[in-house]
């Protein structure tokens, strides 16, 4: 229906209406509302990724202030009200009187946020090589493979902590707490960019060979601008999927680290921090400092997987 | 005559029997701790961790036993000279071998006190007023200090005597300097007299020393230990675990939180008590403008009401409540029950009050508070990173805004005596049960033997000069009256905020029943295995 309306254009430029029409249409939309689990695990991501956002003003108390909190108030039973300021906890306390329920806010914003932006960081830096290696062939293909090949031989949590480690030699101690979010970002990026970097190379070198792209370099587009314009959006299919599946392992990663207290300090706490920092109560029964941000975690991480998974059945051509 | 000589072959059979039962008793004891020493040079730190160990493998002339008692060690007597009050002899204990076989002689005591004095030693508070020492025969040693004084003994319990033969044919003739990054011979290497010998070293790892045969001690030794691995394991939870699993046998520092649980753990025993260590916060008065703070031009600190705010916010019932569930006694000044000079009309301390806080800060000038770094560790003492949280917390509800750094001991107590700390957490053992102990190391002026860890560049010449006169002061009476007076200038001048004084735990598998230290470094030598 929008060819009438953008015939004479060669260009199609959609109205936001139309947009949503085709979407409605699509094979994509249709998997979707056929998926009970992707519906179940959209509405839990967003439902997190909303509370995350607005953590400030949904959270019960601001929880890594330390003028917010009590001390008195430490060690609150789950549904118990605390004895310094008589608030409800509804997931218990710490050791500090901090609100678990609210932690849980702040560090789902900091997990999720280490997530995406690691992610981006890896997905970038995966397709730009992958894009460079399919298309110019040679030794520069020959030289970016191997060395995907060499770091998909390590488990990508040792060459977090490898990078990790270098940083923490470059870096001053002083500056160790305002940088460690983006020196965990960027840890975790470079383990994961290779999956991203062999996925592209591959769809390149299918692409290239295409009428359309020799069709571009006849009309005397660059090499560059072929790899942007042309071929990119060609190959991006199977790159979200590996993004929307690495989310989930970027967010357990990162919590993984946080818990071998090489991540995210105290000060600022990720979902690890908080699950590091109730492992020392395990023992002595306070199990609501650990069982809470570990499950969210789970759930977390859960969701975005199961969304992940629906994602990559229901783009493989295979499956449909 | 027959069946006689029988009967004395099963009875030699049996006492043999039972010889090789006591042998077979005489066991590994697998010992835990959040921290390892950081050298095992025994002049170098002045800390409980390192004494630990060289209170194992070395000997001071005199020793403190698990209750305190002082005892003779290397020293068999001492006395004060009654010709010469400012003499002090001791008579060494004869026969005693070093692990390496070297006959251990005056000689050894001269070179070790010397080294203790030396610029990169630790220990040189400890013998401050001490002008010489010399070798009057083999097994007699004099002390000569500046003025009469009667307390020099309980100095000696943690100054270590080394072999000077082996020490100079090992590069370890001078102590190691913790400031600085260097190492020498008796870093991981140790030849002492001590009731056992080391084995292997393996800094942060385990150490292991077994026991030396040849001690002076050892036909009386009732410990019954053949063997003993330490081991530094920093993780609270690990710890528990491998005690609740028998990987290990001995946990020196129980967490908190898993007290109730151990008493309650059968084949765990858990011996509780106070240890003799005030914990406290330091604030730099001395410089003239903190490194850390939005205050630029002067130094909030150096106000007094300042000062006061910072013990007026700290709720030190909260602390000793929820932080460490009942095992501390607050304190208000540096000092415990235990000491010379302590008293209950000195220790009391500002009530919990955050409105007069607010108002002490409003009248230095600062309404609208400061920023600042406080530096904790997170090894050392019972729950100290927890404090220095909650205090952060406190200090924040004045509009002290604390940023906190929390780190290990082997980076913050060098900086500490290097004086590069705004704000710090710090605890101090008071081994010679005196007074003069915490002033001399924790307010006087710092000098090369005075002051070597007050890191809050307090410079007083009054107090200076009265610290220094309680060296020589031979009156009880004129002396305690001095110590009194140095106290009123200390609670007027609020120059640290003391929190309390901690309980220490120690867990154990239930065939061990090693006593709580009083000093927090059980001397193994003194454990009396068959219970009697």
């Amino acid at each position: 229906m929008s060819h009438r309306a953008a015939a004479p254009q060669p260009r199609l430029k959609l109205t936001w209406k139309e947009r949503v029409a085709i979407w409605r249409d699509s094979d994509l939309w249709l998997s979707f509302k056929a998926s009970p689990v992707a519906i179940m695990s959209t509405a839990v991501t967003l439902l997190i990724v909303i509370a995350a956002i607005f953590a400030d003003v949904l959270a019960p108390q601001d929880a890594f202030d330390p003028v917010a909190l009590n001390l008195l108030d430490g060690f609150a039973h789950p549904m118990e009200r605390g004895a310094g300021s008589n608030m409800l906890f509804v997931m218990g306390s710490d050791e500090q009187g901090r609100d678990i329920f609210s932690a849980l806010f702040y560090g789902t914003r900091l997990s999720l946020l280490v997530g995406v932006a690691s992610v981006i960081f890896s997905m970038v830096l995966g397709i730009g090589l992958g894009l460079l290696a399919g298309y110019l062939g040679g030794k520069i293909e020959m030289l970016i493979m191997r060395v995907a090949d060499i770091q998909l031989s390590f488990p990508a949590i040792l060459i977090a902590l490898l990078i990790f480690g270098v940083a923490r030699g470059l870096i001053p101690p002083q500056q160790y707490e305002t940088t460690a979010v983006f020196v965990i970002i960027i840890a975790i990026g470079l383990s994961n960019w290779a999956q991203y970097a062999r996925t592209v190379r591959a769809s390149t070198l299918v692409e290239r060979n295409k009428e359309y792209v020799q069709a571009a370099r006849l009309m005397g587009i660059s090499g560059f601008g072929i790899m942007a314009r042309h071929v990119l959006p060609n190959v991006m299919g199977p790159v979200l999927v590996i993004a929307t599946i690495n989310l989930a392992l970027a967010i357990i990663e990162e919590a993984t680290l946080s818990f071998l207290g090489v991540g995210l300090p105290i000060t600022q706490p990720s979902l690890g921090t908080l699950i590091r920092s109730g492992q020392k109560f395990l023992l002595s029964g306070e199990w609501w400092i650990l069982f809470f941000p570990a499950m969210m975690l789970v759930i977390l991480a859960l969701a975005i997987n199961l969304l992940g998974d629906w994602l990559r059945d229901a783009l493989n051509p295979k499956l449909r | 005559m027959k069946p006689f000589k029988t009967l004395a072959v099963a009875g030699t059979l049996m006492a043999a029997t039972f010889l090789t039962t006591v042998a077979v008793d005489a066991k590994t004891l697998r010992w835990a701790r959040s921290q390892d020493a950081t050298t095992l040079d025994p002049h170098s730190g002045n800390t409980g961790p390192n004494h630990v160990l060289a209170h194992n493998i070395y000997e001071p002339l005199v020793i403190r036993s698990f209750d305190g008692k002082l005892t003779g060690a290397l020293a068999t007597s001492w006395r004060v000279l009654p010709t010469d009050p400012t003499t002090w002899e001791f008579k060494l204990r004869p026969n005693v071998k070093f692990h390496n076989g070297n006959a251990f002689t005056a000689d050894d005591v001269v070179f070790s006190m010397k080294r203790a004095l030396m610029p990169a030693a630790d220990m040189k508070s400890l013998l401050v007023g001490v002008t010489d020492i010399t070798k009057v025969d083999d097994l007699t040693v004099h002390f000569k200090t500046s003025g009469p004084n009667p307390l020099l003994v309980n100095n000696l319990t943690n100054l270590m005597i080394m072999d000077k033969e082996w020490a100079e044919a090992n590069n370890a003739a001078t102590p190691q300097n913790l400031r600085e990054k260097v190492e020498n011979g008796a870093t991981r290497q140790a030849v002492g007299t001590g009731p056992f010998q080391l084995v292997t070293r393996e800094p942060d790892v385990r150490t292991v020393l077994r026991v030396f045969p040849g001690h002076w001690g050892a036909s009386e030794a009732n410990h019954g230990i053949t063997e003993i691995v330490y081991r530094p394991i920093p993780e609270a939870a690990t710890r528990v675990a491998a005690l609740l699993s028998g990987e290990i046998d001995y946990l020196q520092d129980v967490p908190v939180q898993d007290i109730a649980r151990l008493q309650t753990s059968t084949g765990i025993r858990v011996n509780p008590g106070p240890e003799n260590r005030p914990i406290f916060l330091g604030m730099n008065v001395g410089l003239p403008e903190l490194r850390s703070s939005d205050v630029k031009g002067k130094n909030p600190f150096a106000d007094v009401r300042v000062r006061q705010a910072v013990n007026t916010a700290l709720n030190r019932e909260a602390i000793q409540r929820v932080t460490m569930r009942g095992q501390s006694t607050p304190l208000g000044i540096i000092a415990t029950p235990y000491i010379n000079g302590y008293t209950k009309e000195l220790d009391t301390w500002p009530r919990y009050d955050v409105a007069a806080a607010r108002k002490l800060l409003a009248d230095a000038g600062y309404p609208n508070g400061f920023s600042v770094t406080l530096h904790c560790t997170n090894d050392r003492y019972v729950n100290d990173e927890g404090i220095c949280q909650s205090a952060v917390s406190m200090l924040g509800q004045i509009g002290i805004r604390t940023t906190l750094v929390a780190q290990s001991l082997r980076v913050h107590f060098p900086a500490i005596q290097r004086g590069e700390y705004d704000f710090y957490l710090l605890g101090w053992g008071i081994p010679t049960f005196d007074s003069h102990y915490v002033f001399n190391d924790l307010y006087r002026t710092k000098t090369q033997s005075a002051g070597t860890w007050n890191g809050t560049g307090l410079s007083n010449a009054t107090l200076d000069a009265q610290i220094d006169s309680l060296n020589s002061e031979i009156d009880p009476a004129k002396r305690n009256a001095t110590i009194a007076a140095i106290w009123k200038w200390i609670k007027d001048n609020d120059v640290y905020a003391p929190i309390h004084m901690q309980f220490i735990a120690g867990a154990m598998r239930s065939e061990w029943n090693i006593p709580t230290d009083v000093e927090n470094t059980p001397k193994m030598r003194f454990l009396n295995a068959r219970g009697s």
